[in-house]
């Protein structure tokens, strides 16, 4: 063989290496969306999202507290996380190389690495056991806690992107620091940090460790932020692993409808990544 | 010529860090004129136009020695307000730098900021008045509401002139203004610049001598950090007073 077909041969047998784990990383995600929808399909109904959850031994019911908690715990997790995670990456990028930038950067890398549970227990301690109570505050406490890290580390990286010569052009206009970030270096960077929001969103809306210890669970349906509250992975947690069959039903129904919740952030924010940057960059 | 320089700068001195780059710079600057910058590249024509509006102030470790004066007022004064600086001194760069924005938000962006319009119509006026003014507003009248960034390269730098001048600077630094252009867009940024030279003290840097031949009333030529001559234009290209301008006019080094 000479070297030329040799190289190429070479480069092939890469290519379709490459190729191969693509595929081989694809078949679980193909096999577990597969399942869940045909499992789920057969179960979900009308009243899956209507109804409560009815005690053991009737049949029929849905989890319409749970979908409510879901959407209400992820809802206060964002209000904590995402003002606190995007200041903080602004921070860390504004500053960066500084002492305060690098402790920032270290302690969100660290907080992401710290297990769900952990945070779960923390929040426990600090939110529930003084209180006596469970409840959606201390569940949204958790997540929020889990969201902050993706979202400093998302924000700051993405500004640290935006090109200085845009911040000079505000400044040279006569705008402050602080009305340059906000103006044009921020805007610049938004697309990403929305999309960066919703992948945080998406991460901790299959958690259930967390929740366990915070929103734990409620058979009622509830908006109260001081009362325990449902959501859907710990319904599924719960009805997957009880012997009834109809509760495994409804379980599977459950992990479709987050699986879809999820799916339908990622359109979401794809959709307005496409709107925000066709509008930069039209 | 008995004016009154715009521009005063007086034993100027720059470091960046131990680093000197502006060796006792002196130079006056009329008013209503071009003033060209030339030398080859590294000699510190950025640092010193930077200078002229504090853009050097958020670098870390940047240091100024001497004096720059605008109508007789200290720049680098501790009582003077950088912001209110550079509401009078615009700055075009060498890369055009648009938002990403549309284009009436970019050129408003100023005007906006300084809350310097008190209703919508006088907005849209002045963005319309600073478009015309950068020979703009024919090719974008109909599109303001478009993205600044799908503009061509010399549209979006004539964009970024209009969004200077649109809250009417006295000074307006250009930095290389059309080194990323092409020749007809240089053309029209070269013509431009004639016609605001009546409203605005222009100080522009440019490494093409031509360029400064064609543009600039007076030419001051920077060699290693040193203002080496400072020159009526005509007089500095066809007989210079120093043995290094000569060499670098007529092309002998850099
Ligand atoms: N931000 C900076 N930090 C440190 N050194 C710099 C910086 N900017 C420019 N310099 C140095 O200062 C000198 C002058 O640069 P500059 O003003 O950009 O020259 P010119 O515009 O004439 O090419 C060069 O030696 C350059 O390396
Ligand atoms: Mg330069």
């Amino acid at each position: 063989m000479n070297r030329t077909t040799r190289r190429k041969a070479l480069s092939s047998a890469f290519v379709g290496f490459c190729a191969l784990s693509v595929l081989i990383a694809l078949v679980p995600l193909a096999l577990v969306l597969s399942f869940v929808v045909s499992q789920g399909i057969r179960a979900i109904n009308v009243d899956f999202f209507t109804q409560m959850p009815k005690p053991v031994g009737e049949p029929g019911g849905g989890m319409a507290n749970a979908i409510v908690g879901t959407l209400m715990l992820a809802g206060l997790g964002s209000l904590m996380a995402v003002p606190i995670g995007v200041l903080s990456g602004i921070y860390a990028s504004e500053y960066a190389g500084t002492r305060i930038a690098s402790l920032i950067r270290f302690a969100a890398d660290t907080l992401n690495g710290v297990p769900s549970i952990v945070i779960g227990v923390l929040v426990y301690g600090i939110a529930v056991l003084p209180f006596k109570q469970f409840s959606a505050l201390a569940g949204g406490i958790a997540l929020g806690i889990m969201m902050i890290p993706i979202i400093a580390r998302t924000t700051e990286e993405l500004l640290l992107l935006v090109p200085g010569t845009m911040r000079e052009g505000a400044l040279a206009l006569g705008a402050t620091r602080a009305r340059a970030v906000f103006t044009v270096v921020l805007p610049a960077a938004l697309p990403g940090i929305i999309t960066g929001i919703v992948l945080a969103l998406a991460r901790i809306s299959g958690e259930t460790a967390p929740l366990l210890f915070t929103a734990f669970n409620n058979r009622f349906f509830t908006t109260s932020l001081r009362q325990p509250i449902s959501s859907l992975t710990v319904q599924v947690y719960t009805y997957a692993s009880s012997p009834y069959a109809d509760w495994q039903r409804q379980a599977w129904a459950g992990a479709l409808v987050l699986v879809t919740i999820v799916l339908l952030c990622s359109i979401l924010a794809r959709v307005a990544t496409r709107r925000l940057e066709s509008m930069h960059a039209r | 010529m008995i004016l009154t320089p715009k521009i005063e700068v007086a034993g100027l001195n720059f470091y960046y860090g131990a680093h000197r780059v502006l060796e006792d710079i002196n130079l006056r600057i009329q008013p209503n004129q071009v003033t060209a910058l030339i030398g080859p590249s590294g000699c510190g024509k950025s640092t010193f136009i930077r200078s002229l509006n504090r853009m050097n102030d958020i670098v870390p470790g940047a240091r100024v020695e001497g004096s720059i004066c605008i109508d007789k007022q200290d720049i680098y004064a501790p009582s003077v307000d950088v912001v209110n600086l550079r509401r009078r001194v615009g700055m075009v760069f060498q890369k055009s730098n648009p938002f990403p924005k549309s284009i009436f938000d970019n050129v408003a962006y100023g005007l906006r900021i300084n809350g310097m319009t008190s209703s919508r119509e006088e907005l849209r006026g002045r963005v319309e008045a600073s478009l015309k003014a950068a020979a703009l507003w024919d090719e974008v009248r109909d599109r303001l509401q478009t993205s600044a960034l799908a503009l061509s390269g010399g549209q979006q730098q004539r964009l970024c002139i209009a969004r200077a001048l649109a809250i009417e600077p006295e000074i307006v630094l250009m930095d290389e203004p059309a080194s990323a252009l092409d020749p007809i867009a240089t053309q029209k940024i070269e013509e431009l610049i004639y016609q605001l030279k009546s409203r605005y003290t222009i100080v522009i840097v440019t490494h093409n001598m031509q360029q400064a031949a064609r543009v600039s009333d007076v030419t001051a030529f920077f060699w290693l950090g040193r203002l080496v001559e400072c020159d009526r234009t005509n007089k500095l290209f066809t007989a210079p007073k120093e043995k290094l301008t000569e060499d670098y006019i007529t092309g002998r080094f850099g």
